[in-house]
């Protein structure tokens, strides 16, 4: 439970973080939240040898809508997601993730940021961002470059970052009219990762057919998966009660988790599938003006 | 309820004092073991095996020592020279301290570094470099015992197999003929799984050795400081460790459960280290360490079988257990009783015949099988019996609260002999049941589970009428290494009538330093506000063998009493030479003797403490002080009856309890309001294992639940929300009539649970489900899987 020795450096520009990633080279992490990276480096699985802290950057904790997309600084803390009303009254599925992001002392210094860019298919934003369909800011030497959900998460703690890059920003086009999202976690206690959890959004025409469907699943593959077989099982057709068990079905087979000490494979699939349908439920009641 | 004999001022017996530890904790002002810091103090950390079972072929400490700040690396070859390397355990077994050649589990200490600093410490850890040679591991118990299995204790001299010990109680040849007789038998295995106490605060010790004064003074995570010194002295007493220069300080403790009664080696390290180095060490354990090497508890493997009339009247009783001791028997039972308190067995029902047997089993796990917030394996015995009784009510279509009420031992059967051995003190099973059920709305809950049933929700009521037994113990049978289990108080009343009271047990959480001083409060009538309550420093304390299974209050609280009474009857003298009477003229009301039918003339017990000390009478000692040693003449038998109502997500398999009804009696009660906080964390406690917490093992030995993202330990939001009441039953052997209350929930919720759950399932086919009852299993048993 004692991190081993590190050099600490203390950035006041997302230029000068850059500049000392790229001479710092492979040994640096870049140290935002710290709630995963400290207890790593606790427990002596990550011995960096040197933390570049970003917390002294400016401008980077913002949550606001602007031009079609609601953009969110990557240093917001999770608490911040959490009371944001904002967040609430129109974006409950970010609502509903961040609150079940391990307890209420990670959220005050958790980031969203780094809840992404530790790139761990466990954590709960992921999936949420594979189900609204978000893009990644990031900014290194040569300026920023923004990088589309599906194509940032490359398998376990590995994401699309390269060592000299920060994450800057996440962005989220503002949904149409009639959608609705919803993240529903299973887990064996508060503060633990999910044994399984599925985001779910959906878009719904003036007759009640889905238009839109977003599926991310939490904690059940390399990377969070998207369910596409079960999202264009829905598209073109109405929320039924059937179409959303076979969006289940599709989602839990879409899924590639492995046995451990959360369940078997067997129970996670299964588990997959009733909380796909209960995501579906509530993002569709949400879309239709429900809570 | 416990009957008000003083003003609320006073605080004596059943006033809900406010505990007068609280406001150092409230305010940081707590002095725990890690706070201790001492001039010129060396960190210790230790380097653990990760091998279950594996020959040391060598321990290089060279770089280690060539680190900054290292200032030593301490070896089972450095012990060896003092002969220290292996030491007794509290069942007379022996432990490694250090291993020379062979470890036996994983996180087993190897060798420790002492450094500078803490960080220092754990650097120096990373660079002991350890050969290992893997040796075949033997995890399971019952494998452990098949011939041709390896002897793990090739180091005892006549250790053929991997038996500890056989244990039994009862009437073998009547219990096999009432069980041939029975129209009814059912049997079941069940496993207690091994937990751990996960107590908030680690193991630690500061120790410091005066090479000068030849003074060994430890502040030590200690529930027994004075057994343990005692055990140090006569350990270490080769090297010149006497027990007079011995000193331990337990200061405040995070919690204890059982898991601060064992010696680990860490402690005889840093003492070892203090010694060797003239330094004062400091050695406080790290989360990990704490779960993945300290002492367990449970790990009770139980094939429990009862037989009974076709009408439900309950004959005969036979248990037959696998215990999983780890590679050493270092659990905390009384030396005489190897299986604890297992004769409990029987519960609250009256057997015609029973037998019980329980084989110890040396596996490579870490050693343990501590009391975990329970009276020396009650709470397995608890929950074969509550187990069975359910599954009894199953197969018979018996409602199982019916069955219970047919057969509970009658309140006026008691003393109630039981065919295990034990004489229940006192008990009215049926009055706390039915106050349960009325308290919950038993009928309207099998109504409700009804209806659910019939839309397919999954609904649960489940019951444990438990019997506990505490208090250990009466001096002929209870003994820890020879120590006989009495306990110890010493009462002072300072001139002006203000009170030191020193106890020999230990709180980790109990609030003695209260609950102590409304005993002398009550006996004595001086307002609880003016007595000091001291314990845990042995060389002011008096002896006593520590607090665990719930044995302060009937033990040492019998003993603040007898002392209290003492010091009332030499105050009745001087009262009678103050009062110029005789003692036969006076009577007391609490805080005074006044003369009979003339109560204006009275002395209060202050202006008799201030006479004592200034006018008292001739050929009189003066003074006015007391010391008692209390030797129970029996143990006390507090017991309950729980009601809990599940939901079951059916989707899912979570649990959720939506009720949980508490009736507990532990006879008269000294704080209501501490008995309330003992039962709410009680209940929290036998929840997590029912629910929740496991360590197990892979087949290579490598732990599950070494740490708290795998040990599921509930927080505030998986607990749900407590219901209590109370019946009073007062112990009759005991001086104020208490039984003690600090496990009874432990030990009473986790069948209530499981009973409540397979009740929700019953009508799919289960019978039973294993503890602890986790989403995936319970999905199992839905599905059939």
């Amino acid at each position: 439970m004692i991190p081993g020795t590190f050099e600490y450096h203390k950035p006041s520009t997302l230029d000068e973080a850059v500049a000392l990633l790229a001479s710092l080279g492979d040994d640096a992490k870049v140290l935002s939240g710290g709630q995963s990276l400290i207890p790593m480096m606790k427990f002596r699985l990550a011995e960096p040898a040197n933390l570049v802290d970003i917390n002294g950057l400016e401008g980077l904790d913002y949550i606001r809508e602007a031009d079609g997309y609601l953009t969110i600084g990557a240093l917001t803390r999770e608490a911040e997601l959490d009371r944001s009303d904002l967040i609430k009254s129109k974006y409950p599925i970010i609502h509903d993730t961040a609150h079940v992001i391990a307890d209420p002392q990670v959220r005050n210094l958790a980031t969203i940021g780094g809840n992404l860019a530790h790139g761990d298919p466990a954590n709960d934003h992921p999936a949420t961002m594979v189900a609204l369909g978000a893009e990644v800011v990031v900014f290194g030497p040569n300026g920023s470059r923004t990088i589309g959900i599906d194509d940032f998460f490359l398998g376990p703690l590995a994401t699309a970052l390269k060592a000299n890059e920060i994450l800057t920003e996440i962005r989220i086009p503002v949904p149409p009219a009639n959608s609705g999202g919803a993240y529903i976690k299973f887990e064996r206690k508060v503060g633990d990762f999910a044994i399984a959890a599925v985001a779910a959004t959906v878009t719904l025409d003036g007759s009640g057919k889905c238009v839109k469907a977003g599926i991310g699943l939490t904690n059940v593959g390399p990377t969070p998966v998207r369910a596409k077989a079960a999202e264009e099982a829905l598209i073109g057709n109405p929320l039924t009660d059937d179409n959303i068990a076979t969006a289940g079905r599709l989602a839990s087979e879409a899924s590639q988790p492995v046995g451990d000490q959360r369940g078997s494979e067997e129970y996670k699939r299964a588990v997959v599938e009733v909380l796909t349908k209960r995501a579906l439920h509530k993002a569709k009641a949400r879309a239709e003006g429900g809570k | 309820m416990t009957e008000l004999k003083t003003s609320a001022e006073i605080g004596g017996m059943g006033h809900s004092v406010k505990r007068k530890e609280d406001p150092r904790f409230i305010r940081g002002r707590g002095n725990y073991v890690d706070d201790v810091v001492r001039p010129g103090m060396l960190y210790m950390a230790i380097v653990r095996s990760p091998y279950a079972h594996a020959k040391i072929l060598s321990i290089n400490s060279e770089k280690a020592l060539a680190h900054p700040g290292v200032a030593a690396v301490i070896t089972g070859e450095t012990l060896k020279e003092y002969n220290l390397h292996w030491m007794p355990t509290l069942m007379s077994d022996t432990q490694m301290v250090l291993p020379i050649d062979k470890v036996m589990y994983q996180a087993q200490e190897v060798a420790a570094v002492i450094a500078t600093s803490r960080y220092a410490a754990a650097d120096g850890v990373e660079l002991v470099e350890v050969e290992y040679e893997p040796l075949e591991v033997v995890i399971d118990p019952f494998k452990a015992l098949e011939p041709g299995a390896p002897v793990l204790r090739t180091d005892k001299e006549g250790q053929k197999d991997n038996r500890i010990f056989h244990w039994e109680a009862g009437d073998k040849a009547a219990t096999d003929k009432a069980f041939k007789d029975a129209d009814v038998t059912i049997s079941q295995d069940i496993y207690i799984p091994r937990i751990h106490v996960a107590s908030i605060e680690t193991c630690g010790i500061v120790a410091e050795f005066d090479s000068v004064e030849g003074q060994l003074t430890l502040w030590m995570t200690s529930q027994a400081p004075h057994a343990h010194r005692t055990v140090f002295a006569m350990v270490a007493g080769h090297v010149g460790l006497s027990e007079e220069k011995i000193r331990i300080i337990s200061p405040d403790i995070g919690g204890g459960f059982g898991g601060k009664v064992p010696i680990y080696p860490g402690y005889v390290i840093a003492i070892a280290a203090t010694v060797v180095t003239g330094s004062p060490i400091k050695w406080v354990e790290h989360r990990r360490e704490n779960l993945q090497a300290d002492s367990f508890g449970r790990d009770y493997h139980m094939h429990a079988e009862l037989a009974a009339d076709k009408d439900g009247t309950m004959k005969a009783l036979r248990i037959k257990t696998i215990a999983d001791h780890g590679y050493t028997d270092a659990a905390t039972q009384p030396s005489k009783w190897p299986a604890g308190l297992f004769a409990i067995a029987t519960g609250s029902y009256p057997f015609e015949a029973a037998f019980c047997e329980v084989d110890g089993v040396y596996t490579n796990k870490p050693p343990g099988g501590i009391a975990y917030r329970c009276s020396f394996r009650v709470t397995e015995a608890v929950h074969a019996i509550e187990r069975l009784v359910d599954i009894l009510a199953d197969d018979l279509g018996m409602d199982p609260a019916e069955l219970r009420m047919k057969n509970f031992i009658p309140p006026e059967a008691f003393p109630y002999k039981s065919v295990l051995g034990l004489e229940y003190d006192s008990g009215n099973y049926a009055g706390a049941l039915k106050l349960a059920m009325e308290k919950i709305g038993y009928q309207d809950l099998l109504k409700e589970q009804k209806e659910k049933r019939e839309r397919g929700e999954l609904m649960g009521i489940g019951i444990s009428s438990f019997t506990e037994v505490v208090g250990a113990g009466p001096s002929k049978d209870f003994d820890i290494l020879g120590l006989k289990m009495f306990d110890s108080a010493e009462i002072r009343i300072h001139p002006t009538g203000k009170v030191l009271v020193r106890i020999g047990v230990q709180s980790q959480g109990q609030g003695h330093e209260t609950t102590f001083g409304q005993i002398v409060a009550e006996e004595l009538g001086i307002p609880v506000s003016d007595i000091k309550v001291e314990h845990g420093d042995t060389d002011t304390a008096p002896y006593g063998l520590g607090t665990y299974a719930s044995r302060s209050t009937p033990v040492a609280g019998a003993a603040t009493a007898m002392a209290s009474r003492k010091i009332r009857d030499k105050a009745k003298k001087i009262a009678a030479y103050l009062l110029e009477v005789s003692e036969d003229d006076l009577d007391w009301e609490p805080g005074k003797f006044f003369v009979k039918g003339v109560p204006d003339k009275a002395k209060t017990i202050q202006e008799i403490a201030f006479a004592a000390y200034t006018n008292h009478p001739q050929g009189m000692e003066a003074g006015l002080e007391a010391v008692s040693y209390y030797d129970p003449p029996n143990m006390t038998f507090p017991f309950g009856s729980y009601i809990c109502v599940v939901d079951i997500d059916s989707g899912t398999g979570q649990v959720k309890i939506r009720r949980f009804m508490a009736v507990d009696d532990c006879g008269n009660i000294i704080n209501p309001m501490i008995v309330e906080g003992q039962i709410h964390g009680g209940l929290t406690m036998g929840m997590a294992p029912a629910l929740m917490e496991e360590i197990s093992y892979d087949e290579e030995g490598n732990i599950y639940g070494g740490s708290f993202m795998e040990y599921l330990m509930p927080t505030a939001m998986e607990t749900p929300n407590w219901e209590t009441a109370k019946t009073c039953t007062p112990s009759p052997h005991h001086p104020i009539g208490a039984k003690g209350v600090g496990e009874s929930a432990t030990v009473g919720a986790p069948p209530a649970i499981v009973n409540a759950v397979v009740d929700a399932l019953s009508h799919l086919g289960v019978r039973h489900l294993e503890i602890p009852l986790t989403p995936e299993k319970v999905w199992r048993a839905i599905n059939g899987l």
